[in-house]
């Protein structure tokens, strides 16, 4: 195994812990916005999809990566645009 | 170009990885929930620039367009979505995540391939991780947005030989990885097969599955969609993605845990239970509670509500169909108006996905301090003067306490049975979900207001006014 795999692998082990930890202690309430605000992280791979897309050395490799870059992005912002929009609704009492 | 420039953008790397770590802690509490999304946010937005930033990168106008393409894209849907339509919304979005990280597998190994290189095994694994993981999440997701938007049936779908199909696919993508693994490590047909393959495995996983089980499904596929994310971090070296993909993989898990925990289901049987329902059906047939069931009109229920010092609402799956949350806030108002102390209980899988009917009730601007989950409200049921059922079946069957008998036995439920009296408003005398008759219902505390939730809450709010 290399050192990068290795260190990916603690990394991984590590984070998926921190994960279960923080994410624990959300309470029932908080469900849903929990739910789309993770997922409009795991649009993290638009990382992946710039560097692929970016990369001028074969054409194909570049387009999938332009596709990857929109429905990455469109993971992305439609998710934290509509966990916004869902926690502003959470409210104590009426203004 | 400067060498301080890759070290810049790896530590700006772990800056947003620790900012997703922190905004997801901060959504854990509603006071901080919003700034804490805005943190993640953050965080992706600096992961962007520090990658735009890398020098490989070129074409930067090309780039441009596909980042402002998806991201109005995704602000519109954000906006113009309804939030009754929450669930298949985050299933969408799902999928298309998963898609991506697919996409960027397939991308880097046709990058390899092209320049003659030789991937070493442990990338070509990661590779075929992220194309399967990310297949399957893209077909099952779109799969799950079908069902939850009912395009398609919402029954669970099962046709001969489909699990013989499903072992099939398992065995052929084991098989093409192994070709590609030991024989040919550059054969990109081979590839698109497995591709292929994934894509049909993510159909076949969903179809059996019933509309009522697709948020555990949803949630399912969202740690799923985070697994895809970590694999291609594992294929580009990339940490920040291993992290920001764990992450969410454990989120992902932990919801789908609750939601089966909530329903006393393991989820083997929600992901399968479609092949073995016929037994299922006999054992519900067998006994029902006897007895009749007593009905109640609407004026006498808000009577019965106006002078009640302590009011519990219940809100289930029904009141998000009629739509009926804002009719149940102004009913709410009117009764705290007359000094009466009204709470809502809400069960861990009331509405669509976990949490869906706070999200529900605080569009219709419920205060969430009213809100309480079932530890919270059961010891409070016995000092409770009316139970307000609207729309909720199988989460207030008492059978679940005492019946062991009963395919529900052990879920955990609301107590509304212990209240002085329980009046639930229901379209029609039909069974819940779980295809059984509820015992609530032929109690002598309980009383049956038939009709369309929101008509029926409208003309409670009328009625209580004219006591006045």
């Amino acid at each position: 195994m290399s050192d990068a795999l290795l260190t990916g692998l603690f990394v991984f082990v590590l984070a998926s812990f921190a994960g279960f930890e923080v994410i624990n202690k959300v309470p029932p309430t908080l469900h849903t916005p929990l739910m789309s605000g993770t997922n409009a992280i795991s649009g993290i791979s638009v990382v992946g999809a710039l560097l692929a897309a970016g990369n001028h050395e074969s054409t194909l490799a570049t387009w999938l990566g332009m596709v990857a870059i929109v429905l990455a992005m469109i993971n992305v912002v439609g998710g934290f645009l509509v966990t916004d929009r869902m926690l502003h609704m959470f409210r104590k009492k009426e203004a | 170009m400067a060498t301080w420039l890759p070290t810049g953008i790896q530590l700006s790397y772990l800056v947003a990885a620790a900012l997703f770590i922190l905004g997801i802690k901060k959504l854990g509490s509603p006071a901080t929930a919003r700034s804490g999304n805005l943190w993640a946010a953050v965080g992706m937005t600096l992961a962007i620039v520090a990658t735009l930033l890398d020098q490989h990168i070129v074409g930067y106008g090309q780039l441009a367009v596909a980042l402002a393409v998806g991201s109005g894209l995704g602000a519109l849907m954000a906006y113009r979505v309804e939030m009754t339509a929450m669930p298949q919304m985050v299933g969408l979005l799902n999928g298309l995540g998963g898609g991506a990280s697919a996409l960027v597998a397939l991308a880097e190994f046709w990058r390899a391939s092209n320049l003659g290189t030789t991937l070493p095994p442990e990338t070509l694994v990661s590779i075929l991780l992220g194309v399967g993981i990310g297949g399957v999440t893209l077909t099952g997701s779109l799969i799950a947005f079908g069902k939850l938007q009912e395009w398609l049936t919402g029954a669970p779908v099962t046709f001969v030989g489909q699990r013989l199909m499903s072992v099939g696919l398992v065995v052929g993508f084991a098989l093409g990885c192994a070709y590609l693994l030991v024989v040919e490590p550059t054969d990109l047909g081979v590839l698109l097969a497995l591709t292929l393959v994934t894509l049909v495995f993510g159909v076949l996983f969903v179809i059996p599955v019933g509309g009522a089980d697709m948020p555990v499904v949803v949630s399912l596929l969202n740690s799923l969609s985070g697994l895809a994310a970590s694999a291609t971090g594992f294929i580009l070296a990339n940490n920040m993605l291993v992290v920001a993909g764990a992450l969410v993989g454990a989120s992902g898990l932990i919801l789908t845990q609750i939601m089966c925990k909530a329903m006393n289901r393991p989820l083997t049987n929600v992901l399968f239970g479609a092949f073995t329902v016929q037994q299922a059906a006999t054992v519900a047939g067998v006994a029902g509670p006897q007895g009749s069931m007593k009905t109640v009109d609407s004026e006498e229920t808000a009577m019965m509500l106006a002078y009640a010092r302590s009011v519990v609402i219940v809100p289930g799956y029904g009141l998000a169909v009629a739509q009926a949350q804002h009719a149940v806030r102004e009913l709410a108002d009117q009764l705290e108006h007359r000094g009466v102390d009204v709470r809502y209980a809400i069960h861990p899988v009331a509405g669509r996905m976990p949490g869906h009917m706070n999200v529900l009730l605080a569009e219709a601007n419920v205060p969430y301090p009213q809100l309480y989950d079932m530890e919270g409200i059961n010891p409070e049921f016995e000092r409770t003067d009316v139970a307000l059922v609207i729309g909720a079946n199988d989460v207030v069957n008492p059978a679940a306490r005492h019946d062991k008998g009963s395919p529900i036995y052990g879920m955990p439920i609301l107590d509304v049975d212990r209240a002085q009296r329980t009046v639930v408003i229901k379209r029609g005398a039909g069974r819940g979900y779980s295809g059984i008759e509820n015992e609530l219902f032929f109690k002598d505390k309980t009383l049956m207001l038939y009709g369309n939730a929101r008509d029926v809450l409208t003309q409670l709010v009328s009625s209580v006014k004219q006591l006045d």
